[in-house]
C-alpha cells in the first residue's frame, strides 16, 4: 500500500492549509499558513526539541508562528520502515567537515534533519540537571555558572515531563525530590537487568531510566511495543518526540510549519534589527518577513547560520560581537565497555537503553571534574558491526563471526561531560553545500579532565561487567555523543551570546533556542534541559510582551 | 525473510527490503574496472559461505554512490564520498601495480588480505593516496560501508540471529534466554533438533 506518490524529500508536504497528520496513514490536520509579506511575529529556524517546543509555548501564546526546517514531513506509521539503512533519511548528512585531536563523528550519531529535529530518532532517555551544574563555578570548581536557577527549572523539567508523559520509576535515587513521573516505568530487558546485576554488584544505585515513550496509551500514541528500532525512528508512534507532541499542539493552536525549507541567512536592517529569514524551498530562495527570529538549528547549524548572516554592520557575523559563536563546542564522551553473556540477552529488543545508574555524577570522590551516567544497551547490527571494527579492528572472518555472538552481548555506555575548551569550534570553509552554504569545520580535542574521565569510567565499567561474569570484555573508547555550545548563555555580553532568556545581547529581536545555548553540558542526555529551557523561554517572551519588553 | 509476510514487517519495510535485495547487479556509477576490485576487496571483508546466493554488496556499495549519501561528515583530507571511493580504489590500484606489478584482483587471497591490513594500519603511502590517508580511506569507507551495508541484508541477519525488522508486531518476552515464538532459537551444541523445531514456527 504505497500511500502517497510525491517522495516527501522531494515535495513539501506543510502546504495548501493542511499539514500531515502524523497519527493516520494518508491523514491531514488544517494549518493556518502567513503570507511571506505579513511580518510574523516569530520565525523558528528548526523545529527539533528546542525550536518545536517553542513554536508550540509562543502559538499558544498567542503569536503568529512560522517553523522553517531543512528536513522533511514524515508520517512514521506510513514512513518509517525497521532498518538502519533507509532510516538515515532522518539524520543531516549534508557535507561537513571534521578536524581536531579527536574529530567528532556526526550525521546519525547526534544530528537530525526532519520536521521534530533529532528527536525523531533520539534515544529518549529524559533526564533532569543536577542542580550543582547550573553553578558548577561557584559551587564545584570548574566550567562555568549558567544564568539559570535550578529551583525554576525544576518547574519547567516538569512542564516537560508531563506535555512528554514522561515513563519513569516511582521514585528516583538522585538529586532533589521531583514529582511523580506521569506514566509507570517500562519493563525491563535482559540488557538493564545486566545494568543492574553490575552496580549492585559494585555498591551503588541504579533506576529503570525516565524515556520519553508511553508505558500506556496516551491519545493516538499507542504504549510503546518494544520493537527496539528506536535510534532510527519509531514507526509506532509510541516514542513522544518533537513531532508527536509540540507540534501537533503548536498546529492546534495556529503555527505554521514549513518542510523542506533551508533558512540560509537571517537578514538584519540598517537599525541593527532582525527583519526575517531567507529561505530555500522548491528550488526557489524567499524571504519572510518577521518581528523575531529564532535560531534553533542544534550546536553546528546554528553557528553556521548566525556566521553566514554576515553584513557590513555585522561582519563577524550575527549576535557574535563577544567571538563566541561557534566557540567552546561540546560534546559527552560516550565511551562504552561491551562483553558476552553466557546467557542470551538479545539487547535489540525494547528502547536501547532502560536503565542507568547516575551514581558518578552526584558521588563527588573523584580526581576530575565533571560527572557521568552510564546505561544499558542496544545496538542494531550494523551500528555492532561498526563498534567491532572501530574498537576492535575487525574484519574478516574474525568480523563475520564475533557478529554471531550478537545475541549474547551486553554493554554499558557513559553519557559524560565535557569541559568547555575555546579550541573545540565550528568555523566556515570556503567550500560549498548542496544549498550553495559554506560546509561548516568542526574542530574537536579531548582536554586532559575528558581523558581522565573516560579512564575512570572504563575502568569503572569493566569492573561492573567482570562482576556480572561478561567475558571477552572490550572498550570502546571512540564515539561522540550529544552537541552542546556554540551560542551559549550567560549573564555578561563579552562572555556569552545570549542571555537567560535565550536572547541575544546584540539583536533585540534575534533569539537561539537550542542545545547551543548550554555552557557546559552536564552528566546526562540533553533533550529534557533544552525543552525544559525553551518552555521557560517562552514564558519570558509571554511575560515581556505584556510589559512592551519584546 | 519467513517473517516478511508477517505482523513483524510493514510495508515500508517490505517495500525497501524488497528493492535491497534486487539490488542492479551491474555497476551503475563506478566503471567496470573498479566494480571489479571492489568486489575482489569486498570478498575479504566478508567472506561469505557458499551454501546461499551471496550478498552482492559490491552492488549495493555502488548503490550508495548513486544515491550519494554521505555520512554526515568527512575528516579534513578526505574528499566526500564519491571522490573517496574512486580515489581510494585508484590509489590501490596504483600501488599494487608498482609494488607487485598486477591489479589487487590478481593477487591470491592471503596477499589481498595482507594489503588490506597493511592498509589498516596505515602501511600503503603511494603518493597516490594524496590527501586521504589509506587508514583513513580503509577505516571510514572501505571497511565501513561493505560491512555496514552487509548487516543491513537478510541475510546477515539470520546468520546472526537477530530478529529483524519489528513492526507493527514488536517482542514481549525482554528477558534473559527468553525468546517470543516469532524469533529464532539459538542452536546449542546437543539441541541442534528442538532449535530447527522451534524455527520452523518462526515466520508465523
Ligand atoms: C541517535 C540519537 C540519540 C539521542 N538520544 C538522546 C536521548 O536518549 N536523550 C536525550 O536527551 N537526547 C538524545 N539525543 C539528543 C537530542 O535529540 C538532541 O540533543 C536535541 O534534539 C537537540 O535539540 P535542538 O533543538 O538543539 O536540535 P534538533 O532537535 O537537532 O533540531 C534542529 C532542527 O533544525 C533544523 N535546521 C538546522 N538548520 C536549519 C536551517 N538553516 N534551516 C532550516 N532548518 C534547519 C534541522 O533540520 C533540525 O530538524 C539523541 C540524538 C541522537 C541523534
Ligand atoms: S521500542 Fe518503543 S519507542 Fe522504540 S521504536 Fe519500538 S515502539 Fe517505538
Amino acid at each position: 500500500m504505497p500511500v502517497s506518490a510525491a517522495d516527501p524529500q522531494k515535495t513539501p508536504r506543510a502546504v495548501e492549509g493542511r499539514a500531515p497528520d502524523v497519527f493516520r496513514i494518508g491523514g491531514w490536520v488544517p494549518m493556518r499558513q502567513y503570507a511571506e509579506s505579513e511580518e510574523v511575529d516569530f520565525a523558528i529556524v528548526g523545529t527539533g526539541a528546542g525550536g518545536g517546543t517553542l513554536a508550540c509555548k509562543l502559538a499558544e501564546g498567542g503569536f503568529s508562528v512560522v517553523g522553517f526546517d531543512a528536513g522533511a514531513y514524515w508520517r512514521p506509521l506510513e514512513d518509517f520502515a525497521s532498518d538502519e539503512t533507509e532510516q538515515s533519511k532522518l539524520y543531516w548528512t549534508d557535507d561537513r567537515i571534521v578536524d581536531g585531536e579527536n574529530p567528532l563523528q556526526l550525521g546519525g550519531n547526534n544530528c537530525g534533519k526532519a520536521v521534530g529535529g533529532s528527536t525523531v530518532h533520539f534515544a529518549m532517555v529524559s533526564l533532569r540537571f543536577r542542580p550543582e551544574w547550573f553553578k558548577s563555578r561557584s559551587v564545584m570548581g570548574y566550567g562555568l555558572d549558567w544564568p539559570l536557577d535550578w529551583r525554576e527549572m525544576w518547574k519547567y523539567y516538569a512542564e516537560a515531563e508531563e506535555a512528554l508523559k514522561i515513563a519513569g520509576p516511582v521514585t528516583y535515587p538522585w538529586g532533589p525530590k521531583r514529582p511523580r513521573y506521569p506514566y509507570r516505568a517500562h519493563e525491563m530487558n535482559a540488557a538493564a537487568h545486566a545494568l543492574a546485576k553490575g552496580c549492585e554488584a559494585m555498591g551503588i544505585g541504579w533506576t529503570e531510566t525516565p524515556l520519553a515513550t508511553v508505558s500506556a496509551p496516551r491519545g493516538l500514541s499507542s504504549p510503546c511495543m518494544y520493537r527496539g528500532f528506536c535510534v532510527v525512528g519509531c514507526s509506532t508512534n509510541a516514542k513522544q518526540s518533537a513531532l508527536t507532541t509540540w507540534i501537533p499542539r503548536a498546529l492546534k493552536a495556529g503555527a505554521e510549519i514549513r518542510d523542506l525549507s533551508m533558512v540560509g541567512r537571517v537578514e538584519v536592517d540598517a537599525s541593527g534589527k532582525a527583519t526575517g529569514v531567507h529561505y530555500l524551498r522548491e528550488g526557489a530562495w524567499r524571504f519572510q518577513r518577521a518581528k523575531n527570529v529564532v535560531v534553533a538549528g542544534y550546536a553546528i547549524e546554528t553557528p553556521r547560520l548566525l556566521l553566514n548572516s554576515a553584513n557590513p554592520q555585522f561582519p563577524n557575523g550575527l549576535a557574535n560581537s563577544s567571538g563566541l559563536v561557534g566557540k567552546y563546542l561540546m560534546t559527552q564522551s560516550n565511551q562504552a565497555v561491551w562483553g558476552l553473556s553466557k546467557d542470551e540477552v538479545r539487547s535489540y529488543k525494547g528502547p536501547p537503553s532502560l536503565a542507568l545508574t547516575e551514581h558518578w555524577n552526584y558521588d563527588d570522590k573523584k580526581d576530575f571534574f565533571g560527572g557521568y551516567a552510564y546505561m544499558s544497551q542496544g545496538p542494531l547490527p550494523a551500528m555492532w558491526a561498526k563498534t567491532q571494527m572501530s574498537s576492535r579492528q575487525l574484519w574478516g572472518a574474525e568480523l563475520v563471526r564475533s557478529m554471531q555472538d550478537y545475541n549474547h552481548v551486553v554493554g554499558l555506555k557513559m553519557v559524560g561531560e565535557m569541559l568547555p575548551q575555546e579550541r573545540n569550534q565550528v568555523v566556515l570553509t570556503g567550500e560549498k553545500d548542496q544549498y550553495g552554504l559554506p560546509v561548516p569545520k568542526v574542530t574537536y580535542s579531548w582536554c586532559d579532565n575528558d581523558k581522565a574521565m573516560i579512564r575512570h569510567a572504563l575502568g569503572f565499567m569493566r569492573q561492573a561487567m567482570e562482576a556480572i561474569d561478561a567475558h571477552d570484555i572490550f572498550d570502546q573508547d571512540d564515539d561522540t555523543n550529544h552537541l552542546y555550545g556554540t551560542a551559549r548563555m550567560g549573564d555578561d555580553p563579552r562572555s556569552s551570546v545570549v542571555n537567560a532568556d535565550c536572547r541575544s545581547w546584540d539583536i533585540p529581536n534575534l533569539w537561539i533556542c537550542d542545545g547551543s545555548v548550554f555552557p557546559t553540558t552536564g552528566g546526562v542526555n540533553p533533550s529534557l534541559t533544552i525543552q525544559a529551557i525553551a518552555c521557560r523561554t517562552g514564558d519570558r517572551i509571554k511575560a515581556m510582551a505584556r510589559r512592551g519588553e519584546l | 525473510m519467513a517473517k516478511r509476510n508477517s505482523l513483524s514487517w510493514n510495508d515500508k519495510t517490505r517495500e525497501i527490503i524488497d528493492k535491497r535485495l534486487n539490488v542492479p547487479r551491474e555497476p551503475r556509477f563506478l566503471t567496470p574496472v573498479e566494480f571489479a576490485v571492489l568486489e575482489a576487496i569486498a570478498d575479504r571483508i566478508i567472506p561469505q559461505p557458499d551454501d546461499r546466493p551471496r550478498v552482492p554488496l559490491a552492488a549495493l556499495v555502488d548503490d550508495r554512490l548513486v544515491a550519494d549519501v554521505g555520512d554526515g561528515y568527512r575528516s579534513a583530507g578526505s574528499p566526500r564520498l564519491r571522490e573517496a571511493w574512486r580515489q581510494g580504489l585508484a590509489a590501490l590500484e596504483t600501488e599494487m601495480q608498482a609494488r607487485y606489478d598486477r591489479s589487487f584482483t590478481q593477487l591470491d587471497p592471503s596477499t589481498q588480505d595482507l594489503v588490506l591490513k597493511q592498509m589498516q594500519k596505515g602501511e600503503l603511502d603511494h603518493a597516490a593516496w594524496g590527501t586521504m590517508t589509506a587508514k583513513e580511506f580503509f577505516k571510514s569507507r572501505l571497511a565501513h560501508d561493505i560491512a555496514t551495508l552487509y548487516y543491513a541484508h537478510p541475510a546477515a541477519w539470520s546468520e546472526m540471529g537477530f530478529g529483524g525488522p519489528a513492526a507493527p508486531r514488536g517482542y514481549v518476552r525482554m528477558g534473559y534466554n527468553e525468546r517470543d515464538s516469532w524469533e529464532a532459537a539459538e542452536a546449542s551444541e546437543g539441541k541442534e533438533d528442538q532449535a530447527r523445531k522451534d524455527n520452523a514456527r518462526v515466520g508465523r
